[in-house]
């Protein structure tokens, strides 16, 4: 069984006792524990159950490599799935489950998979449930559902808080180990500014775990020193439970700090996303110690050789009391040394190679362990927890020569730097064969924006497995990074390290080498999504030669681990398999983040109110007051209706429309666009902005215009009006403002840069107000101030003035086709102008209306509106518009697209209005069915609707659409089609409902 | 994420504070351009591996739009400068020489 010491435990402090649940059952841990040094502390080496087998598992590794003990963590807003117990830090109150098993981890229907384990081979996936389509749907998908999938959704709203800081420095250091530390303290001497970062709560990595010696002084004892050196340092900023997760181009880092997940509830966010911009990185990322592949080596109680010396060291717990190593190398001996230290039994030590190793074997055997040479694990006995392990022959095919009782097996394969962010940003590596692994190619680093390397690696994940070397290679990495950086390097001595000496080790792929059929396909490579020596292999027969390919195919390192634990190993099987070497089969590709980082972190302050802030009009908060039903448009908020009393938003649409035309209504038009174009060369720039002509109008007067991209297709609209000589105010569509005001700039300045035009968006800077209705003159009449009689103000003009002691500009403009006056006036006078509308409107029956109504007073007159009528694949023609293209102008932007023959040419869908025959709406986006079906089998079509509204003013449905030469088609009725049942019959109108002739806007 | 420097403010951005506005030193082809010049104009961009000419926009920073000459394989960043000119400056071309010898684009050298 697995529980505390009374020795060791230099990460745990006794006197605090932390009181925890897991799957309910209250459990007892230390401050200092990690979640998965408190579960072995109380027996409980089942953590969960496997992806696909839903095999059990136990914690496999002490850190961020961990593929199999994920949990659900916390309960509802505080509800967080997958959280590795390795990295979690045990503190009072947490409340942990196992995942991934049904009905209970003890006890799981699923793992019957893995008594299928033969039925569902690698890709299974691809070759089961491609044929016949409709299967997918209705039986596979729905298994595959509610069998796969690690741990939950949560389904409650992070009740946490989280943000981003931003962090600019010279130097960004990963790694809190002695190598970090040293490539830190070396960088920091010439000066620059550096960034420490360290991923757990603690410094120096495996050094103190390892009984390493730094200037005589213990390994534990020079980290603490070096640290407080380091915080003493101005240019110094330490972090540690902040993990570099990703390096991207030109020195941008992004680092994860997790504030206070071991502290919940204490105010402070839980996670904060450092986004570092700096100009050199070290990274000293360390190495993971690789899992050898044999027979069993996924029960609960197999693990990595460092672990099971992490959890006696540092947390005092004893993962098993008989613990057989097995190993390829000399490291794993520590292990056996500090397990008999702590008065555990190491019955065996099997080493698969024939020579064994050098001095930390002789102090194992001078102790009395047995060590077996060239001897390999065949199979692990046991199913919930390790029972034994049968021996044989690392040379052979697996014969049993005999059977160890045990409960832990600790196992090593070696070390594989941490590469991974070296690599995320284009590192290359190479195959060092002598120590059987990948390890950066200092001759192909990330490059920089100056085309110079800008990340350095130390220490292990260099590929430097002795302490010494580790920390010669951290203070010329930390020397190079500094003067890279800008800094003085000054000479210092390194500090010098000791350690047992080691002799190499001989890499094993696979045990033993000769397995058979059945060892292998119960050997793991993944141990997180199941794949297995024997499914890899199957890859490689079937073809699947590519490592990516193999990858996809079988799933392998593509679980939240990323393949940590299994990418080298299961590259070496793939490779052997494929008769090819290592090298020459290659590496996948390492992305960022390094471990999952919450979204939450990602998103940071940007969540409700913040995520995209509202913008308002003058007179929002009156609209939110009286009613206002919101719609969103272009950031900002615009009433669609103002709902009274109890009546439906239909209701008040209707009520509206009827309003505006037999009385008043007034919009809140403060949202439309507005931009000053001024300036000697003003009229020009406007005549290629327009397709129609804007130099020639005059002072006074409005005219509406249109704006074409330069692919000829219609992208805004607005009324121009002409102020004086030099300057033009032109209305954009509401949300459009900020895009026409940057297309206006961009060709200013990168085609027109030398005429001599200044374009300003003023759209915030003034309230605008529609008056409308047969009243609006009434109104206005009676606040005074100006004139706006017709022969003053007639229809397409404008004039300055004051209303109401108010001044203003008044535009004579109807996009309803009522008598209408657009009035604006300063943004600050916008809320108590609009106040004084409605109260002395009252008389006149002045009502304020929304978006809705908008839209239906325009398509009852058939104007367009962007966005409706327009989709990007319009062009002016379509819409009827030519008159609003001139034909005297040499260019406009679009005109040269336009002349292409598609677009010259008048068999194109074109704008209709759409009148049902028995009078109901229109779907909004309906198809005009045409005759035939096209080469997939679909029906042909000949148009679609572009608006459609019930007209309150007309009492039926009307619609607007653009239908195959339908202006051609007057009179013709054709079918639209209607979801979920029979097509509807329209006849093709005039798209002007209301008011053909104009008569009661001019007047 | 890139930095680029915007001639305009005299300092770094980040890629965010920025838009990307394709390829760079187009020639606008208008009304009287044969159909081959049009589509040249409006559609054909090049898409170099090794030496390129993009516009960028300082989006969030000064609105001004820059050229900047980069190489798309490496992303070395050679030189950034105003837009308001048919040609990179001598000082670019060079500073592109000196990294990448013999170097061509378009009809540039
Ligand atoms: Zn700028």
């Amino acid at each position: 069984m697995s529980t505390r010491l009374a020795s060791h435990g230099r990460l745990i402090n006794r006197a605090r006792a932390l009181s925890f649940t897991f799957n309910g059952k209250v459990m007892s841990g230390f401050e200092g524990d990690s979640l998965a040094a408190s579960l072995l502390a109380n027996d409980q080496m089942l953590m969960g159950r496997s992806f696909k087998y839903h095999r059990p598992r136990g914690v496999l590794a002490s850190g961020g490599e961990e593929p199999n003990a994920l949990i659900n963590l916390g309960v509802e807003s505080g509800f967080e799935p997958n959280a590795r117990a390795t990295t979690t830090e045990t503190f009072s109150g947490l409340t942990a489950a196992s995942q991934n098993h049904f009905p209970s981890l003890e006890f799981d229907v699923g793992a019957i998979n893995s008594k299928l384990s033969r039925f569902l081979p690698a890709g299974f996936y691809y070759k089961m449930f491609i044929h016949p389509r409709s299967f997918w749907k209705h039986i596979y998908e729905p298994i595959i559902r509610h069998s796969a999938g690690l741990g939950k959704a949560p389904k409650a709203r992070d009740q946490d808080s989280y943000e981003h800081y931003y962090h600019h420095c010279e130097v960004m250091v990963v790694g809190g180990g002695i190598a970090g530390l040293q490539a830190a303290q070396s960088a920091a001497a010439t000066g620059v500014r550096v960034l420490l970062v360290e991923q757990t709560a603690h410094w120096g990595g495996r050094a103190p775990v390892d009984g390493v010696t730094i200037d005589g002084l213990a390994a534990e004892d020079w980290v603490a020193q070096t640290l407080a050196e380091l915080a003493a340092c101005d240019n110094v900023v330490i972090r540690n439970r902040t993990q570099g997760s990703g390096v991207y181009d030109h020195g941008y880092a992004l680092a994860y700090e997790r504030i206070a997940d071991h502290t919940p509830g204490d105010g402070r966010p839980r996670h904060r996303l450092w986004r570092v911009r700096c100009k050199q990185i070290v990274t000293a990322t360390g190495a993971i110690e690789r899992p050898l592949s044999f027979a069993g080596n996924d029960i609960p109680g197999v693990m990595l050789a460092s672990a099971v010396r992490d959890y006696v060291v540092n947390f005092a717990v004893s993962p098993g009391d008989r613990t057989v190593v097995v190993t390829n190398n000399d490291d794993a001996y520590r292990t056996a040394l500090c397990l008999l230290e702590a008065g555990l039994e190491v019955p065996l030590i099997v080493d698969a190679r024939p020579e064994g190793g050098g001095a930390l074997m002789e102090a194992v055997q001078a102790s009395g362990i047995r060590v077996a040479l060239g001897r390999g694990i065949a199979k692990v006995k046991g199913g919930k927890r390790v029972t034994g392990v049968q021996i044989c022959a690392q040379a052979g095919e697996g014969s049993v020569l005999e059977e160890v009782a045990c409960d832990v097996v600790a196992m090593s394969g070696g070390w594989s730097p941490v590469v991974h962010l070296w690599s995320h940003c284009g590192g290359k590596l190479i195959w060092d064969a002598d120590q059987a692994m990948f390890r950066p190619d200092p001759d192909q680093p990330p490059l920089g924006a100056d085309g110079a390397g800008f990340v350095k690696v130390a220490g292990l994940a260099n590929g430097h497995l002795r302490s010494a070397p580790v920390l010669e290679d951290a203070a010329e990495q930390g020397r190079a990074v500094g003067r890279a950086a800008g800094g003085k390097v000054q000479k210092a001595a390194v500090p010098a390290a000791m350690d047992a000496e080691e002799v190499a080790l001989s890499p094993v792929w696979l045990m033993p080498q000769g397995a058979s059929y059945a060892l292998r396909s119960k050997a793991w490579l993944d141990f997180q999504n199941d794949v297995k020596v024997s499914d890899v292999q199957l890859a490689a027969q079937e073809g699947f030669e590519s490592v990516e390919h193999a990858k996809r195919y079988t799933t392998l390192g593509m679980a939240t681990d990323q393949g940590k634990l299994s990418n080298i190993n299961g590259l070496a099987i793939l490779s052997k398999s494929l008769n090819a070497p290592i090298p020459d089969v290659g590496t996948t590709t390492f992305r960022p983040p390094y471990t999952p980082i919450s979204m939450a972190s990602l998103a940071g302050e940007a969540r409700g109110e913040l995520f995209q802030p509202v913008r308002k009009t003058p007179m929002h908060a009156w609209h939110d007051s009286h009613g206002a039903d919101w719609e969103p448009v272009g950031g900002w908020r615009r009433p669609y209706a103002y709902l009274r009393g109890s009546e439906t938003v239909a209701q008040a649409v209707e009520r509206e429309v009827i309003n505006t035309r037999e009385k008043l209504g007034f919009l809140d038009a403060s949202t439309l666009g507005k931009i000053i174009v001024k300036g000697p060369d003003a009229g020009k720039f406007l005549d290629m902005m327009y397709t129609n002509m804007m130099s020639n109008l005059q002072p006074g007067r409005c005219r509406y215009g249109l704006m074409c991209s330069e692919n000829g297709f219609l992208s805004d609209d607005g009324v121009v009006a002409r102020i004086d000589e030099q300057t033009w105010l032109c209305h954009t569509t509401s949300g459009g403002a900020d895009r026409i005001h940057a297309h206006m700039e961009e060709w200013l300045q990168t085609e027109w840069w030398d005429w001599k035009v200044w374009v300003v968006n003023v759209t915030e800077q003034l309230a605008q107000v529609a008056v409308v209705g047969p009243n609006a003159r009434k109104l206005l009449e009676k606040l005074g101030g100006m004139d706006v009689s017709a022969e003053r103000l007639p229809f397409m003009a404008w004039a300055d003035g004051t209303i109401a002691g108010i001044d203003c500009r008044a535009y004579r403009i109807s996009f309803s086709g009522e008598l209408s006056y657009e009035i604006a006036v300063p943004a600050n006078q916008g809320l108590v102008f609009w106040e004084m509308l409605m109260e002395a409107g009252a008389e006149f029956g002045a009502m304020p209306y929304g978006t809705e109504c908008l839209h239906i007073l325009r398509a009852e007159k058939g104007f367009i509106m962007i966005g409706d009528e327009t989709d990007g694949t319009v062009i002016p023609q379509d819409l009827g518009l030519s008159w609003a293209i001139s034909k005297k102008k040499d260019d406009f932007l679009g005109k040269r697209a336009q002349q292409r023959s598609f677009m010259d040419n008048p068999d194109r869908w074109q704008l209709v209005g759409l009148e049902t025959l028995d009078g109901s709406v229109l779907e909004d986006g309906a198809y005009a069915i045409a005759e035939g079906s096209n080469a997939n089998g679909q029906g042909n079509t000949q148009g679609r609707v572009t608006s459609t509204y019930y007209s309150p003013t007309l009492g039926k449905g009307i619609a607007m659409g653009l239908v195959h030469n339908g202006p051609e088609r007057m009179g013709e009725v054709i079918y639209f089609t209607k979801i979920g049942t029979n097509p509807v019959q329209a006849k093709i109108v005039s798209p002007v409902f209301y008011d053909p002739e104009g008569e009661k806007a001019n007047v | 994420m890139l930095i680029l420097n915007c001639p305009y403010c005299g300092c770094y951005k980040d890629e965010t504070e920025l838009s990307a506005g394709g390829e760079a030193h187009l020639k606008r082809f208008g009304p009287g351009a044969s159909d081959a010049e049009f589509e040249g104009y409006l559609f054909g961009r090049v898409n170099p591996k090794g030496v390129h000419f993009e516009r960028w926009r300082c989006a969030s920073g000064c609105g001004k739009w820059f050229h900047a000459a980069r190489c798309t394989a490496t992303l070395e960043v050679f030189g950034t400068y105003k837009a308001q000119t048919l040609k990179p400056p001598q000082a670019i071309k060079d500073a592109i020489s000196a990294k990448r010898p013999g170097w061509t684009w378009r009809d540039f050298s």
